[in-house]
């Protein structure tokens, strides 16, 4: 076995190849679950495009729905955190505090959804903006709040817990590491991957879903039969706002225990460009999100545990700094390319009017 | 309709004024002041206009804003959002900083142009790859200018850790860039740039509403079908639009780096270029507009250190008010149609035709 696999990596050129797929082998399932936990936000996020887009409605201020849910579940934590005391349940790590916390983070997603609702549907104003102005305020509110809280230093009330699988679970061979990674994870985590496959079964199987995307690619024509589109519209903004929050929450509750002012860091939009690359479908969201953070715990991996032989010899040459760009670039390859061309929703992102209010 | 503007500005400041007082009322071992909104704007408004150099901050200020609000209009005004113009701006002060330290002994009358000629094509450059990526390959313009934006301070930092460091210096920095720097105009620190920035603006207004190739893009923001219909070629006019744009925003960053930091550092940003996205939505896309618009905005930039230390109020709230202000000013024509008023349908012509998203799709095909 192993003379076949150097005589393998010693082939010109393709053995390079050979070498990076052995890497793969060898890094990917330590690292599984750092992937499926970076992916989570993203992937919340994506979700959240595709039910406003699947309606027709253009939502860029994710980032700041997010933003958003991250602080406020957060300082809803130290606000419950000493009334409600830090007992953990045996499972998660839960705390009513953390509960109530969580709520909070929730609910501001759905305040703000509702604004973006209400700016793109009812006032027919341009999306973009809306949701631009959506972030812009995000930014500054939690900034401004953050710079003024932070100079007492406040506790919060933690961090969800990871659940432990059972060890005959992991220990299975071939399968054993992907059940531990998607087990061995938080709350959020685990209910992002739920959601995925509840949204997906939804959105191509259920009269709400045929109903979403009838509103998304022909309102007029949804509406000559009886759906209501302005509701149809103004309810998918508003749950997919509970996405987008969960996504937030995540990295103020379960990625870390605090709040740091643009934590966000962009994932708001790398997960509308998750949702295109993913074809405006929950499945293809999650995988698109999973593709950009494997290779960003890839090129970190690479960065701290260089592959041998030749491969590491040639990755060394470049600088580190484009491992850090290489999501980035990956999702603009497969934008530009590789996957075709990405075709939204018909009305996606056109105000509607009835004919009876002309 | 030109009182709009203002109403939405007094209206964000109450609102401001609002956030101020609850956020007093929220947090512990804050006296609860009625006043505080009064005293910030005050301190705001001095440090912005109360002295000389309060003036010349906020021209500065406003500087690098008025170019990437143009950039940004530019592109609006062809139905293309370039929430790129961040990465341009980088790439536009990198471009900068290198040319300027490569030329950092040479005459000035050498140095400064050739600094911010490569900044501005360094900035042109990253214009130009979205606008092909759209043309060619169908990305829209809206992704792949957010990730190059990310993929810029990658490359800042590359640079900047790399071949550009200045041996011996504890963390990665820059050479100065000496004779590259922009001479100093007016007041303790009013730099050439700001006699570039009302060029450009001149520049751009002719140029949009002076010439065919202006007409071109005006008509393909409009409306893409009528423009393909009358032999137009939106393909090349996304091209030359997003080129432009980043141009735009690499003078931009120029600017900043040559009049204002003169170095660079591995972790070098601002927010200028997602100001500057404010900038064109409430200058509207146009010239003028937009020159207003910066000055506003660069005034509160100014002025928002000194409401920090006099007020105690955090910067950040002039991203609020920024928010703000173009909140109102988007939500007026809905409320002025529900309260009945007259002009009720005048605002809509300014927010229909300035970005035409993925399902409007018309502009490539």
């Amino acid at each position: 076995m192993d003379a076949l696999i150097s005589l393998l990596y010693d082939i010109p050129v393709l053995g390079l190849l050979f070498q990076l797929v052995g890497y793969l082998v060898d890094v990917v399932p330590g690292i599984s679950p750092i992937i499926l936990q970076a992916a989570t936000p993203i992937a919340l996020a994506a979700l959240c495009g595709v039910m406003c887009e699947r309606s027709g409605v253009v939502n860029i201020g994710i980032e700041g729905i997010m933003l958003t849910a991250a602080f406020v579940g957060w300082y809803a934590g130290v606000l419950v955190q000493p009334l409600l005391g830090t007992d953990p349940a045996p499972i998660f790590g839960l705390t009513p505090a953390l509960l109530v916390a969580l709520g909070a983070g929730l609910g501001s997603g759905v305040l703000i959804s509702l604004l973006h609702a209400w700016l793109s549907i009812s006032v027919r104003a341009d999306q973009i903006i809306s949701g631009t102005i959506i972030n812009i305020a995000a930014f500054g509110l939690t900034g401004y709040l953050n710079t003024l809280i932070s100079q007492s230093s406040p506790n919060g009330a933690g961090a969800f817990a990871q659940l432990r699988p059972p060890s005959e679970l992991t220990d299975l061979p071939i399968i054993g590491w992907l059940l531990g990674a998607i087990l061995s994870q938080g709350p959020i985590t685990i209910s992002m991957i739920v959601i995925v496959i509840v949204f997906q079964v939804l959105l191509f199987r259920s009269r709400w879903g045929l109903r979403t995307r009838a509103v998304g690619e022909h309102p007029r024509a949804a509406e000559t039969v009886g759906i209501d589109v302005i509701r149809i519209r103004y309810r998918n903004v508003l749950v997919a706002g509970v996405l987008a929050a969960l996504g937030g929450a995540f990295l103020s509750m379960e990625g870390t225990n605090s709040f740091q002012a643009g934590m966000t860091a962009g994932r708001g939009f790398i997960g509308l460009a998750a949702m295109i690359v993913g074809r405006w479908s929950p499945l293809g969201a999650i995988g698109a999100a999973l593709l950009f953070s494997s290779s960003q715990a890839i090129g970190q991996s690479i960065g701290f545990f260089p592959p041998e032989g030749q491969l590491g010899d040639l990755l060394g040459l470049l600088p580190n700094q484009i491992f850090d760009a290489l999501p980035y670039l990956v999702t603009i390859v497969i934008l530009a390319g590789a996957v075709g061309r990405s075709i939204p929703p018909a009305a996606d992102g056109q105000p509607y009017e009835r004919e009876a209010t002309t | 309709m030109a009182a709009l503007p203002l109403i939405s500005i007094a209206l964000a400041l109450v609102v401001g004024a609002a956030i101020i007082l609850v956020s007093t009322l929220l947090l512990p071992n804050r006296p609860f002041d009625v006043l505080l909104p009064v005293r910030a704007y005050v301190a705001m408004f001095q440090g912005a206009f109360g002295s000389v150099d309060g003036i010349v901050n906020t021209l500065v200020s406003a500087t690098p804003l008025v170019l990437g609000g143009l950039s940004v209009g530019f592109a609006f005004k062809a139905g293309l959002f370039n929430i790129g113009a961040q990465g341009q701006f980088l790439l536009g002060a990198l471009g900068a900083v290198a040319a300027g330290v490569a030329l950092s002994d040479a005459p000035p009358l050498v140095a400064v142009p050739g600094a911010l000629v490569v900044g501005m094509l360094a900035g042109a450059l990253w214009g130009f790859i979205p606008g092909a990526l759209k043309a060619i390959a169908g990305a829209h313009e809206v992704v792949t200018t957010i990730m190059l934006n990310y993929i810029a301070v990658s490359v800042i930092a590359a640079a900047v850790s790399g071949p550009l460091d200045q041996p011996g210096s504890p963390s990665p920095i820059t050479a100065d860039v000496g004779n590259a720097m922009l001479p100093i105009i007016v007041g303790r620190n009013g730099h050439l740039g700001i006699i570039l920035a009302i060029v450009a603006t001149a520049l751009v207004g002719w140029l949009l509403y002076r010439t065919t190739w202006g007409f071109e893009v005006r008509t393909v923001g409009a409306n893409p079908d009528a423009a393909r219909y009358a032999g137009m070629r939106p393909r090349l006019l996304v091209v030359l639009t997003m080129t432009l744009a980043g141009l735009l925003a690499g003078a931009s960053g120029a600017v900043v780096v040559l009049g204002v930091t003169h170095v660079m550092t591995a972790s070098f940003g601002t927010t200028v270029g997602f100001d500057s996205i404010a900038v064109a939505l409430l200058g509207r896309s146009d010239p003028v507009g937009i020159v207003a618009a910066a000055l506003l905005f660069g005034a509160m930039r100014a002025g928002g250190p000194l409401m920090q230390i006099k007020a105690g109020i955090p910067a950040e709230l002039v991203d609020v008010l920024q928010a703000t202000i173009l909140l109102f000013l988007i939500a007026s024509p809905y409320v002025r149609r529900r309260l009945g008023l007259r002009g009720a349908k005048a605002g809509v012509e300014t927010t229909d035709t300035i970005t035409r998203t993925y399902g409007g799709e018309a502009a490539v095909r």
